[in-house]
């Protein structure tokens, strides 16, 4: 190929997004692999990962966030599945209407609704700092419903009508009929959806802040590294989530829905 | 609906916990009353004070820029991307949507330390210059943009183009007189995506901004952490005003998908 006289590819367009996804993506997490597997001075180091096991604090805060973020994700299920389950059974001509009012908040900033929530929190119940896990569950489930509803909400409403009716003709019931086939079908939506809830809820950890939470989660401890300057302990702390991510997102993979719901009503 | 009053009284209960928050504090935004809970008088304050202070003003300005700017690169960078990887060889094209579903599926934390600790710790980029923020920004949006124009490239018919290069057109010419106008609704709600995600951001922001800026989510988080009045009561009036923005701008694009749906279908 004469160097002069380079021909327009259309594959050559990837390169600048290429270049940018090796530089902002790939980039930052080889440094964040170096600075977790050194100390201070440079060194090489397993002192970051025993440290973190070893700590009864940090196994503790590990442990919460798992306890917050599956507590957050139940609750966001059980109220989700009917939501999305009625909404598309609804009698009416214009269903996705209908589902917007239930999508809606997700556009409205996350601080400004939690804001919100802080004020009603505080009128029910006095003192926030007396109720912090059911604080931390409510702020969690009030943020992140949305994204549970919406993939749920497409599963279902893509379902094919016929098999249903083929169940009842065959003579299942209608609880049968929706739990040996309504309820499995959907579950690439759920998956979805709790992926898209459990994921955040270990890691969102401005919302309890907001909510005057002292109790820490994954996030958490990120942010208090950063505070600290210590680079080398928060990207360990970064590190162990992504581990955690990736393992959920390999398991998630099997059955969930392709498409990506964080904002996904846009279409 | 008649047949099912549970199912409707259900949704309505789900959307009574999604809205109370910001109705009560949309509705106190209009009284003179510090507190959720005591009824003072009516009074406009909290709006003259929104429109009026220039540090609410930057603060909005600023946001509102960001969002735009690193909307803008980003869906230039994604739409190339998305493009140029659609034609590459597949393992090309496989080895950017891997690090493409990268920042979709981390958290956001975990992006943000990154990103931190790449440009401004190991490159020494001063968060001053805005560099760190406007590329976390991108980073969080284009792989959206991305994912929303993929789709619209495999749903397009591959010979309209080799058509275009038959009739005389360059690749160059068939591309933007072909191929761009076939995918422009994708590129469009990936760019709407976009801004929505980078209005919403706290992290990366947080971790990668200059101290003396600040965006929506960054000023109200802070100032739920401090107790003057006056600001969080002009933080309600914003939540209002939002509110009514996204429930507008929500309003005009259902309505507008309506109507194209009813077009389609009359075809």
């Amino acid at each position: 190929m004469p160097m002069l006289k380079i021909p327009f590819t259309r594959k050559a367009l990837a390169i600048p997004y290429a270049v940018f996804l090796l530089l902002f993506v790939a980039a930052p997490l080889v440094v964040l692999f170096y600075y977790a597997f050194t100390n201070g001075k440079g060194q090489f180091t397993f002192d970051n990962l025993t440290g973190f096991f070893s700590d009864p604090n940090t196994l503790g805060t590990l442990l919460y966030s798992f306890a917050v973020a599956l507590a957050a994700t139940a609750v966001c299920l059980l109220i989700a599945y009917p939501t999305a389950y009625f909404l598309s059974k609804l009698h009416l001509g214009n269903k996705t209407s209908v589902l917007l009012i239930f999508i809606l908040p997700m556009w409205i900033n996350f601080s400004l609704r939690i804001t919100a929530l802080k004020e009603i929190l505080t009128m029910i119940e006095g003192n926030l700092a007396d109720f912090q896990f059911i604080n931390a569950v409510i702020g969690m489930t009030y943020d992140f419903l949305p994204f549970m509803i919406l993939p749920i909400f497409n599963t279902i409403s893509k379902l094919d009508g016929s098999l249903l009716e083929a169940a009842r003709d065959l003579g299942a019931t209608r609880s049968q009929a929706f739990f040996r086939v309504t309820l499995p079908l959907s579950m690439p939506g759920v998956i979805s959806g709790v992926m898209m809830v459990f994921l955040p809820a270990m890691t969102n950890y401005v919302v309890l802040d907001m909510l005057y939470n002292s109790t820490y989660i994954m996030g958490s401890l990120i942010g208090s590294y950063f505070a600290a300057y210590n680079w080398h302990g928060g990207s360990m702390i970064a590190l162990i989530l992504l581990a955690i991510i990736g393992i959920f997102t390999l398991l998630g993979q099997n059955g969930s829905e392709q498409e990506d719901s964080r904002g996904g009503a846009l279409l | 609906m008649k047949k099912y009053p549970i199912r409707v009284i259900f949704l309505l209960i789900v959307a009574l916990f999604m809205y109370a928050p910001i109705l009560i504090i949309a509705v106190y935004s209009f009284q003179d009353s510090a507190n959720i809970g005591t009824l003072g008088s009516f009074t406009l304050k909290n709006y003259v004070k929104l429109f009026t202070s220039p540090e609410l003003r930057d603060m909005i300005i600023g946001t509102i820029l960001l969002a735009l700017i690193s909307a803008a690169i980003a869906t230039i960078l994604g739409t190339l991307g998305a493009v140029g990887a659609f034609y590459s060889k597949k393992r090309t094209n496989s080895f950017i949507s891997t690090l493409n579903q990268v920042p979709v599926v981390n958290a956001d934390v975990v992006t943000a330390f990154s990103i931190c600790i790449l440009l401004v710790v190991v490159f020494g980029i001063g968060k001053d210059t805005y560099i760190p923020l406007v590329a976390g920004h991108v980073t969080l949006c284009a792989p959206f943009v991305y994912l929303s124009v993929v789709p619209k490239l495999k749903q397009m018919d591959p010979s309209i183009y080799e058509a275009a290069l038959d009739l005389g057109a360059t690749p160059a010419a068939a591309l933007r007189r072909i191929v761009i106008p076939q995918i422009a609704s994708g590129i469009i709600s990936g760019f709407a995506l976009a801004i929505t995600l980078s209005l919403d951001d706290y992290f990366i922001a947080t971790y990668t901004k200059p101290a003396t800026f600040d965006t929506i989510s960054t000023y109200v988080v802070n100032a739920t952490k401090g107790s003057y009045t006056d600001i969080k009561t002009a933080l309600w009036a914003l939540s209002a005003v939002i509110f009514v923005i996204v429930v507008v701008i929500v309003v005009i694009m259902n309505v507008r998908g309506n109507r194209a749906e009813k077009e389609r279908s009359v075809r």
